[in-house]
């Protein structure tokens, strides 16, 4: 069977893209805002230029960089399960994150999520069979904002089963997200064995490690809890204008990033992950829908499996305003491309706006994007041989498969048997059911998801421990108590 | 019983239908309590969307299969089964179009309707004759065609002209056809899909019922 495949980029290009990343390493350097960060490659070979807070880091410390990090690894869920595989061609999704904004169902204005919205999403994206992991999706608008990262995944943590792609905003937050995490795993080295969580950490275009992500960065692999690069040049305005000129930026960052990252810990998990875009040229937004967009993640994340490393990207989203047909389109076009590239861990679904607004309604149609996603890339199967020669036979000229128990035996195997936000009825059924579109279908399997949703069985200590870390960091950034979930 | 027709399985079907037999136990019972449970498990389950057509229809085969073989016993016994109508089935003249016409056949057998399937390219005179010769309640025509379509007027009218038309209700189905189509000709029933039809034909059925008190 041929695995359904797509590349972008010739054997020799991908070559020349690492070469140039390489030389950009050296010339012009990368700046890194931690000195620490700065200290740690000058100490294994990088000429480091204090003042300008630049290194420049030599080829054969990124090659080794790239030599110790590992081809692949688990994420475990929370029940202990190895449920997500990053490496090789195996294709995952994830939500999209982390969006600021919330659409109601039926509005076109969206509002600031609030600890009710991310509650019934975290039930809503556990529940969907199609997604295989959950992501801290939103910004909680009524908690401070010094603690709405960690904010996110205390509720995660005690409503999710699935494994977390996650980021922290600060160096300190990130460390009580770990403290979190830690509760749930039992111990820093229980959980650096089976990680539950990927820490999204974004390089700043062109060239440049704030200090936080650096930290970050550093503590992803002091703890071995994987990273994920999220380098993101945008064409024409961060980057260059030409795709291949963006996907050489972004090799050079994650090649910096990997090489800082494995400075620390040899061997410890890290992903070649983006989030970069084409510009649009009219109205100076970042779409994230544009074709050049999936192009340029499918061709970096090429990079990224010659180098041998797990992939992750930002795909099957849409910078439509509602759950309406651009929003189908460009989320249909991004997840198939993404799954064709044999991308690990595609985060996307439920994201609308330029990766800034989440919709119930959305993640639950892109949950049968995805479905057929996967279909796709599962291929054609040779299920028998001869292949059809008896089956054929044995039905003759009476022509009805349907009773046979070959098709019995097949049909669920062969189709991705879509649930009922996918419209095949026929059109009087159709008609009589409501004439319902897609938003509103989606609309309904989300609010039955979400009833039908089973609480975890976390010990009530745990739930004690995970809202006394939470509640530290409220009272710290001035609130009091807790918002009601 | 109720297993075997879950599964499909045409021959454990037969098997446990002649095994009692052998036990002696009541074919009647044998159907009602047993296989007809399995049938309406797969019809409950089908409408939750937890099961499919390929589910249905060889629960349907097994179900044939069950009542082929209790049959004769029933017949020696001087039983006879309730059934909730006759059903005289088929595609019209000119047409070849198999597939929905015997899903609708299969779901009103498995529903408890006694169905004559006739075949595809049925002639007119065909349809009227079975008609006539089983005291049909119903008689169900496919076209899959707009051009086999006027076929459908042409049976009823020739069921008109036997004389046959006070006592058998038409149901009408196919892809071109419509409930206004179907009012058109004078068609009694119409539905879109096989599990619709099921519940017309109930409905057409529900007079007679209350007819026979």
């Amino acid at each position: 069977m041929i695995r359904p495949t797509l590349q972008f980029l010739s054997p020799d290009t991908v070559d020349r893209v690492l070469e140039e990343a390489i030389e950009l390493l050296q010339d012009p350097g990368v700046r890194v805002h931690s000195p620490r960060a700065l200290n740690l490659l000058g100490d294994h070979g990088a000429q480091v230029d204090q003042e300008a807070k630049v290194a420049h880091i030599p080829a054969d410390l990124v090659q080794r960089a790239v030599e110790t990090a590992p081809k692949s690894f688990y994420l475990y869920n929370f029940e202990g399960q190895p449920v997500v595989h990053y490496g090789g061609d195996d294709v995952q999704f994830d939500p999209g994150s982390t969006a600021i904004e919330f659409l109601d169902y039926g509005a076109t204005t969206s509002r600031a999520p609030i600890t009710y919205d991310f509650v019934r999403y975290v039930k809503l994206a556990d529940s969907l069979p199609a997604l295989d992991a959950v992501s801290t999706a939103m910004v909680c608008a009524d908690v401070p904002q010094e603690m709405a990262d960690l904010y996110r995944l205390y509720l995660v943590l005690l409503y999710a089963r699935k494994p977390v792609v996650t980021g922290a905003f600060a160096v300190e937050t990130w460390r009580v997200m770990k403290d979190l995490l830690v509760v749930i795993a039992g111990s820093e080295q229980a959980l650096g064995k089976k990680p539950t969580a990927v820490f999204d950490v974004c390089p700043s275009p062109p060239l440049l490690w704030s200090e936080i992500t650096c930290e970050n960065l550093m503590d992803c692999a002091r703890y071995r809890l994987p990273a994920e690069l999220v380098s993101m040049p945008l064409t024409g305005a961060t980057g260059p204008a030409t795709l291949l000129g963006a996907i050489v930026q972004h090799a050079a960052e994650s090649l910096s990033g990997v090489t800082i990252h494995q400075l620390v810990n040899p061997g410890a998990p890290i992903v070649w992950g983006g989030s970069p875009s084409a510009f649009d040229m009219r109205t100076g937004t970042p779409p994230m829908g544009a074709i050049e967009t999936v192009m340029i993640d499918c061709a970096y994340a090429q990079v990224g499996k010659v180098l041998g490393l797990p992939t992750h990207a930002y795909m099957g989203m849409s910078d439509a305003k509602i759950v309406d047909a651009q929003c189908g389109f460009e989320s249909g076009i991004g997840a198939t491309l993404g799954a064709l590239a044999g991308i690990n861990m595609i985060s996307g679904p439920g994201m609308l706006d330029f990766e800034s607004c989440f919709s119930l309604e959305k993640l639950v149609m892109d949950a049968e994007i995805v479905g057929m996603a996967k279909r796709l890339v599962a291929g054609i199967a040779e299920r028998e041989t001869p292949l059809a020669l008896d089956i054929i036979r044995q039905v003759g000229h009476a022509g009805n498969f349907m009773a046979t128990r070959h098709t019995r035996q097949w049909f669920r195997q062969e189709l991705f048997i879509p649930s009922a936000v996918v419209d095949r009825d026929f059109r009087r059924n159709w008609e009589v059911k409501g004439s319902k579109d897609t938003a509103q279908r989606a609309h309904e399997r989300a609010e039955a998801l979400i009833a039908a949703y089973q609480p975890k069985d976390l010990p009530a200590e745990v739930v004690a421990e995970l809202e006394t870390i939470t509640l530290q960091s409220a009272q710290a950034a001035g609130m009091n108590r807790l918002p009601p979930r | 019983m109720a297993h075997s027709i879950i599964d499909g399985d045409v021959e454990v079907a037969g098997q446990l239908a002649r095994q009692a037999i052998e036990q002696d136990v009541d074919p009647l019972e044998a159907i009602n309590q047993g296989f007809v449970v399995g049938v309406n498990y797969v019809g409950e389950q089908y409408t939750l969307g937890e099961m499919f057509l390929p589910d249905l229809v060889l629960a349907g085969e097994a179900m044939k299969a069950a009542v082929a073989v209790l049959e004769p016993e029933m017949a020696r016994r001087g039983a006879e089964r309730q059934m909730l109508g006759k059903v005289v089935l088929g595609t019209v003249a000119g047409d070849i179009h198999e597939i929905g016409k015997t899903l609708v056949g299969t779901m009103l057998a498995s529903s408890g309707f006694q169905v004559y399937d006739l075949g595809v390219d049925v002639p007119i005179g065909t349809f009227v004759e079975k008609a006539r010769q089983v005291n049909a309640d119903i008689v169900g025509l496919s076209a899959l065609l707009t051009t086999t379509m006027a076929r459908q007027r042409d049976v009823i009218e020739a069921l008109e002209e036997a004389g046959l038309r006070p006592g058998v209700k038409v149901m009408v189905g196919g892809a071109p056809v419509t409930g206004s189509w179907a009012g058109e000709i004078g068609a009694d029933g119409y539905s879109e899909d096989a599990i619709g039809a099921v519940a017309v034909a109930k409905r057409l059925m529900g007079g007679y019922k209350e007819a026979l008190g």
